[in-house]
């Protein structure tokens, strides 16, 4: 569409303010980390690597990372391959109930989360899943599942499933057709949908204020408890680290989803 | 081919639609079934004042979205292709930001002795440090900058998919670029418009971590009267009506919607 010269100009202005105001947040916390003064300012006065040390140094922040970390690495073990069969089942059939399954199967992104986390926070308390790895990682599923879904679906959308009959008219089972067949062409789709639900589960805060405890505490559990006392700067350092994960693990998900899918 | 589906389907099952049953059967079941939870919603002040304001906040903030997302989502889908790269990058980066670390930048950038105060001092616009945070507004600046994106990347999945030689005919017939915009553009435009609404809206209506930690206690939005119930009151039924008021709110909204356009549109753009 052609644009007269003071509309462009006008329309370039706005949307660089506009992603200014999206991104400058989020950048500005990484030179505060490197900060020497013990309150947040802006410029640091000096720099320093303090509220690193503080971070590695504080067994209870390594303890937290390592729950984490657990957590987001058994959530994509265990919801990658459940979303991939799920989203395999849902683009080969032609039920009108696959319909509803996959409506069902989106869920956890409709219902507020603040109802699924008391919700389940009322379960876990009946069945004693409170405060422990498995119910962590249970929660964490749920929720990394319609990443998985969603980024897959797509993927076997744009894949001609009449490869994978002919691999099945030349003699190959069903299971060996997906694996030899199929996945490696919707690979790249797959990875996305694993990268997302280790995002989910990793960055995951209000489920987890309600049902981990004692020992079982992610990051952001104890940032956000940190958070309403005090702003302390070790905060930002655990926050530049977990920003530049994910950074890099977007920019891997999307790089290789144009190449693949 | 349902076996397939299974596992996952079983998962949703029992941890969002079993805990969400048990917390509906418990909004109406103690010791007998009840309605006095839901009579608490209907006659307490506290409970209309945090309806109220969460609405509120919702229509504001959708506004706000739909104000400063159109021109991003519309850039984009103009702009030859290595621009509208950069400008997506750009809103799908901070989509996929931790919540907690943002609602965190916003803290550090708002507060009395924030970056923004501290600047605006330096430069003697101001004396006294401004009110920023722990107040509405800096609920909302915050909240709009976590569902922005959920506004931009439906709207650029609609007009993406505008055909360009309607405006070309348009321009053809003798319309300058204002009109072919507002005739044929904008309308085309609509499904996105609704669709992104939808989500930012009834993200907002959900809303938890931002106004915790940036209302200062005084913004208590729907979603902090559900904790509160639960972790200072111990009031699992209480909780649990308003949790269920909140979920009818969104369900309804998502029906209303789905007359319209189909809901896996809606929900697709994650």
């Amino acid at each position: 569409m052609t644009m007269s010269r003071p509309y462009r100009i006008a329309l370039i202005v706005v949307c660089a303010l506009v992603l200014l105001y999206l991104i400058l947040p989020i950048l500005i916390i990484a030179p505060m980390s490197f900060s020497a003064a013990r309150f947040l300012t802006f410029p640091p006065p000096s720099l320093s690597l303090r509220w690193y040390q503080e971070y590695v140094g504080n067994p209870a922040w390594m303890q937290a990372t390592r729950v984490t970390l657990t957590v987001a690495v058994l959530t994509v073990v265990i919801a990658t391959p459940l979303g991939v069969a799920a989203a395999y089942a849902i683009s080969q059939s032609k039920w009108r109930i696959m319909r509803l399954i996959h409506m069902t199967l989106l869920l956890p992104l409709v219902v507020p989360i603040i109802i699924t986390a008391v919700g389940i926070f009322f379960i876990f308390a009946k069945v004693g899943l409170v405060a422990t790895m498995t119910g962590l990682v249970l929660a964490n599923v749920m929720l990394g599942l319609p990443y998985v879904i969603i980024s897959v679906a797509a993927g076997l959308q744009s894949f001609d499933a009449t490869q994978e009959m002919v691999a099945r008219s030349l003699g190959m089972n069903r299971l060996r057709s997906f694996f030899v067949v199929t996945l490696p062409q919707i690979k790249a789709s797959v990875i996305a949908g694993g990268i997302f639900a280790f995002i989910s589960a990793m960055d995951e805060t209000i489920v987890a204020l309600f049902i981990s405890g004692g020992q079982y505490q992610p990051l952001t559990k104890r940032m956000f408890t940190a958070l309403r006392d005090e702003i302390d700067p070790t905060i930002a350092a655990i926050s530049t680290l977990m920003t530049a994960v994910s950074f890099m693990l977007v920019l891997i998900a999307t790089s290789r989803s144009k190449k693949g899918a | 081919m349902l076996a397939l589906a299974l596992p996952a389907l079983l998962v949703i099952l029992l941890l969002v639609v079993l805990p969400v049953g048990w917390l509906a059967w418990q909004s109406v079941y103690h010791d007998g079934f009840t309605l006095a939870n839901y009579r608490r919603i209907w006659s307490e002040d506290i409970y209309w004042r945090s309806f109220a304001l969460t609405f509120e906040i919702a229509v504001l903030v959708t506004l706000l979205a739909l104000l400063l997302g159109y021109p991003i989502a519309y850039a984009a889908s103009v702009a030859p292709k290595r621009w509208a790269i950069v400008i997506l990058a750009l809103v799908v980066l901070p989509f996929w930001t931790s919540v907690l670390v943002r609602a965190y930048a916003w803290l550090a950038l708002l507060q009395r002795t924030g970056v923004i105060n501290q600047v605006l001092r330096q430069i003697g616009v101001i004396d006294e440090p401004l009110a920023l945070v722990h107040n509405t507004f800096g609920t909302v600046v915050a909240t709009l900058h976590i569902l922005l994106p959920f506004m931009v990347l439906p709207l650029y999945a609609t007009m993406q998919q505008i055909p360009r030689d309607l405006m070309q005919a348009g321009a053809s017939l003798g319309a300058g670029p204002t009109l072919t915009f507002w005739r044929i553009f904008l309308p085309l435009s609509l499904p996105g418009v609704l669709a992104g609404s939808t989500l930012v809206f009834v993200l907002t209506l959900g809303f938890y971590i931002t106004p915790e930690l940036l209302g200062g206690g005084r913004t208590i939005m729907i979603s902090m009267l559900v904790s509160r119930n639960v972790e200072l009151y111990d009031q699992w039924g209480a909780a649990s009506a308003v949790g269920v008021v909140l979920l009818v709110a969104v369900g309804l909204i998502f029906f209303a919607v789905s007359r319209f356009i189909p809901l896996d549109r809606v929900l697709g753009q994650k």
